[in-house]
């Protein structure tokens, strides 16, 4: 579903990727593990359209989404999650979730989407008046992911879920990315959390220092010396 | 009671209807898009000039001409916005400031070159409502009822649709709105085209009542700055209501000593608003 | 570094010379020059660190007004009227900058406030028509030439006078961009709240530079009434002359030192060569084209004429040094 070939990219003046190859098949969920400042959140960016790639190719079903802008590619079947869950901090819940059916298409089933949303995140639901600002951490990372599914993407990117939140929390919302993908849905995750993560998806790609260091199925992955030894701290 | 008081408490209040229409294209886009206009009045202007040279000059009907007027600053503040804005909308807001301080003066020389610094009026007279001893001016009675319609359609337009919704998100992330599948520039571009617009309408209004000339925008400039940020920013209703605390001021003060003496007064009373305002929104 | 002093006195010598050689319509345009100049680096004092004031005129007319005003109305000499319109510019700077700085407003805020403060000078000065002759203007009382009235009828004298100020002026500046307080104004240009944690002051900062610029431009103001004998809230303290202020120095350049004075002579042979080629049938004209071009070094010359002419002679390569043997 998903082609990175060769990717290099640029994060302000230094490189940050440098000729990353992964593939995301349709129905997988597929996790991108790392340290900080490894390319992570670069790679998410360039997929979605927010930054321009370097070099290297990049397609989707077999499109190349090469110079195409962010609102084209969400067009195109890609929601991406971003870094911080970036909601629309004086928008209330369910206005922010209108902003992710901004699509045409998602527009005609913006009632339809609506209900999903609430069902899957019944607190959205109470709190849907609720300005998105005031809203906890936890909560916050669920409205932005049902914002993400408003536009009922082929491809959901998640950039980071974890981050700054706490660990029971973050045990909710990879339980609540685990249904999701048993719906259907192919997801690409981005994480430094390692244990948590390895445990919710197929495959996995680690990526250090803006190479691909490892690739392999979540189980292979759990069994490497290096992972265990560098990242679940065996 | 006076009445010379009472009747310039009741002109106040109209008057008040006349600058919260000002004050609605301006609260559209430094309000809510957050995009410093600081020519915002001499597109006013501009546009009071239209409605002047197609129906004085050219004797065009009055609504026509009111229409292609909107139109024509309509399509001023895409331009506005697409020439001048957009090249620098990464840039600290203060250089916004000075490019459209620049267009300040741009718009202002201009029309002197074209139109020469006397005052031109459209030579429409409305009627005046009397009650009772009261003269009531029709024309401000119209801008009354214009503004608070405007207000509503605004709100409504902003809260209820989708677009108006992407324009209030605009100012809050704009690096995300992409993600949601907007193209940013649209809304932008979208954005000042009907901040423009709003500029037109109000000019229909304010040249039944006033004589333009070059320089008539460094009199309801300033004042409609204030009116925003009275309201609230991207308040509409805020701005309508601070429209009418303003033009009480104006008209009563203005009553008792004299109309400079009523603007330093509005002037002193903006510096404070701003530095009343909630620390949170200021150093951006 | 020598070039730069060698250069420096070759320019002064030919400014001392300049009386002897130009014609006294040119040395007019000069002293204008010098004194609008001097006014203009002063404004880019602020400016440059990111203090952008739309208000300036406030200053300049309170300096007119003030010195002027006393010596009709009581003879005092301009040499106390200038330092009295100074301190009443101080004064009224502080009373702006303590709350603005103190509440942290900054940017297109800031320059809101001083545009509604020059507004309010201006108002101010028309209210009090009886006395200073509202939007009619007033005229210093002509006492022929006389070093204590500040007036001359010989320019000559006045262009010394101009000069002086003028080179006083770029010492004060140079004196102020020594070492840490330029670093600790372009620290607070650049992040406030950092500014704030590595131990600046910056209210103090602030307010001191604020400060500077008022009684400096306020003493230009002045010195400019003095010499063109007339005054009106237009031209010493209305929009219109605060907008020129930051035109002229922002097309000049304010990063440097000579930027604004530039930036003057710009405005100037501008405004000039339009009323000589077109007489007042075009009143307007030279204010147009300072808007455009206003619009266009915002938004491809940030750092006006001199930056980029700065940038171009960096860009020259430098003679190698002799290897060492």
């Amino acid at each position: 579903m998903l082609q990175v070939s060769g990717l290099s990219a640029d994060y302000g003046s230094f490189r940050a990727l440098f000729e990353v190859s992964l593939a995301v098949e349709a129905g997988e969920t597929v996790a991108v593990i790392g340290p900080n400042g490894a390319g992570k959140t670069t790679l998410m960016r360039v997929i979605s359209g927010m930054l321009p790639p370097h070099s290297g190719a990049l397609a989707f079903e077999g499109r190349s989404l090469a110079g195409l802008a962010a609102h084209r590619i969400v067009e195109l079947g890609i929601a991406h999650v971003p870094e911080n869950r970036r909601l629309f901090p004086r928008l209330t819940v369910e206005e922010n979730l209108r902003m992710g059916a901004y699509l045409p298409s998602a527009r005609a089933s913006f009632a339809e989407r609506l209900g999903w949303a609430y069902e899957h995140f019944p607190r959205l639901r109470e709190r849907r008046h609720q300005i998105a600002g005031t809203l906890s951490g936890g909560e916050q990372q669920m409205c932005a992911i049902a914002r993400a599914l408003m536009s009922k993407p082929r491809l959901l990117l998640l950039d980071e879920p974890s981050a700054g939140l706490a660990p029971l929390v973050v045990q909710q919302v990879f339980d609540l990315v685990r249904a999701i993908a048993e719906e259907g849905y192919t997801v690409l995750i981005v994480e430094q959390n390692v244990r948590q993560v390895l445990d919710l998806v197929d495959r996995a790609y680690l990526l250090e220092v803006g190479r691909i260091a490892l690739a392999g199925s979540a189980g292979e992955l759990k069994q490497s010396d290096v992972i265990r030894r560098s990242y679940l701290g065996l | 009671m006076d009445l010379y008081l009472l009747e310039a408490i009741l002109n106040g209040i109209m008057l008040g209807g006349l600058l919260a229409l000002l004050a609605l294209g301006l609260n559209l886009i430094f309000g809510v898009i957050d995009v410093v206009w600081i020519c915002y009045a001499e597109l006013v202007m501009a546009g009071m000039y239209a409605i002047y040279w197609l129906h004085a000059v050219y004797a065009w009907p009055f609504l026509l001409a009111c229409v292609v007027a909107i139109a024509l600053v309509a399509l001023f503040g895409l331009v506005l916005h697409r020439l001048i804005i957009e090249p620098i909308l990464g840039s600290a807001p203060i250089n916004q400031l000075l490019a459209t301080g620049g267009m300040l003066f741009f718009l202002q020389s201009l029309a002197t070159l074209l139109f020469g610094t006397d005052f031109r009026n459209v030579g429409i007279r409305l009627p005046i409502i009397e009650l009772g001893d009261i003269d009531l001016s029709f024309a401000r009675l119209l801008a009354f009822i214009t503004a608070l319609v405007g207000a509503a359609g605004l709100y409504l337009f902003l809260a209820r649709t989708y677009l108006g919704t992407a324009i209030r998100a605009i100012a809050q992330d704009r690096e995300i709105m992409g993600l949601m599948g907007v193209d940013q520039r649209r809304i932008y571009l979208i954005t000042s085209a009907i901040g423009g617009g709003l500029a037109g309408l109000a000019a229909c209004l304010l040249v039944l009542q006033y004589d333009v000339h070059p320089f008539i925008g460094l009199t309801f400039g300033p004042i409609t700055f204030m009116i925003c940020v009275l309201g609230g920013l991207g308040n509409m209703f805020g701005g309508v209501v601070a429209a009418f605390v303003m033009s009480q001021i104006i008209s009563i003060v203005g009553y008792y000593f004299s109309v400079e003496i009523s603007y330093v007064l509005a002037f002193v009373l903006f510096i404070v608003l701003i530095l009343v305002r909630p620390r949170g929104i200021l150093a951006r | 570094m020598t070039d730069m002093r060698m250069a420096a006195g070759v320019g002064l010598a030919v400014l001392i010379a300049l009386p002897l050689l130009l014609p006294s319509y040119f040395l007019h345009i000069v002293i204008q020059v010098l004194l609008l100049g001097l006014i203009y680096t002063a404004w880019g004092f602020m400016g440059r660190f990111g203090l952008v004031s739309l208000g300036h005129g406030a200053f300049m007319g309170v300096g007119a007004y003030t010195s002027s005003l006393l010596w009709n109305l009581y003879g005092v000499t301009p040499w106390l009227g200038i330092p009295a319109g100074m301190a009443l510019a101080v004064v009224l700077a502080m009373v702006i900058g303590y709350p603005c700085f103190h509440l942290r407003i900054v940017g297109h805020y800031f320059a809101l406030v001083t545009l509604a403060l020059g507004q309010v000078v201006a108002l101010l000065i028309i209210a009090g028509r009886d006395i200073t002759g509202g939007s009619l203007g007033m005229t210093p009382n002509a006492v022929g030439t006389s070093w204590i009235a500040l007036q001359f009828q010989d320019r000559t004298q006045f262009y010394f006078v101009a000069l002086a100020l003028w080179l006083a002026v770029l010492g004060i500046r140079a004196w102020a961009s020594r070492g840490m307080r330029r670093a600790a104004l372009e620290a607070i240009g650049e992040d406030e709240t950092a500014a704030e944690a590595a131990g600046i002051n910056v209210l103090r900062e602030k307010l001191r530079v604020f400060a500077i610029s008022a009684a400096i431009t306020a003493a230009g103001g002045s010195v400019f009434a003095q010499y063109i004998m007339y005054l009106n809230p237009e031209t010493v303290s209305g929009v219109g002359i605060s907008l020129q202020i930051v035109f002229a120095a922002i097309a000049g350049g304010m990063y440097s030192a000579l930027g604004p004075t530039v930036g003057a002579l710009l405005t100037l042979t501008l405004t000039e060569s339009l009323r000589v080629l077109f007489g007042t049938s075009f009143i307007g004209a030279a204010n147009t084209i300072y808007g455009i071009l206003l619009i266009l070094f915002i938004i491809f010359m940030p750092r006006g004429i001199l930056g980029v002419v700065e940038r171009l002679l960096e860009l020259r390569p430098r003679p190698q040094a002799a290897p060492a043997e």
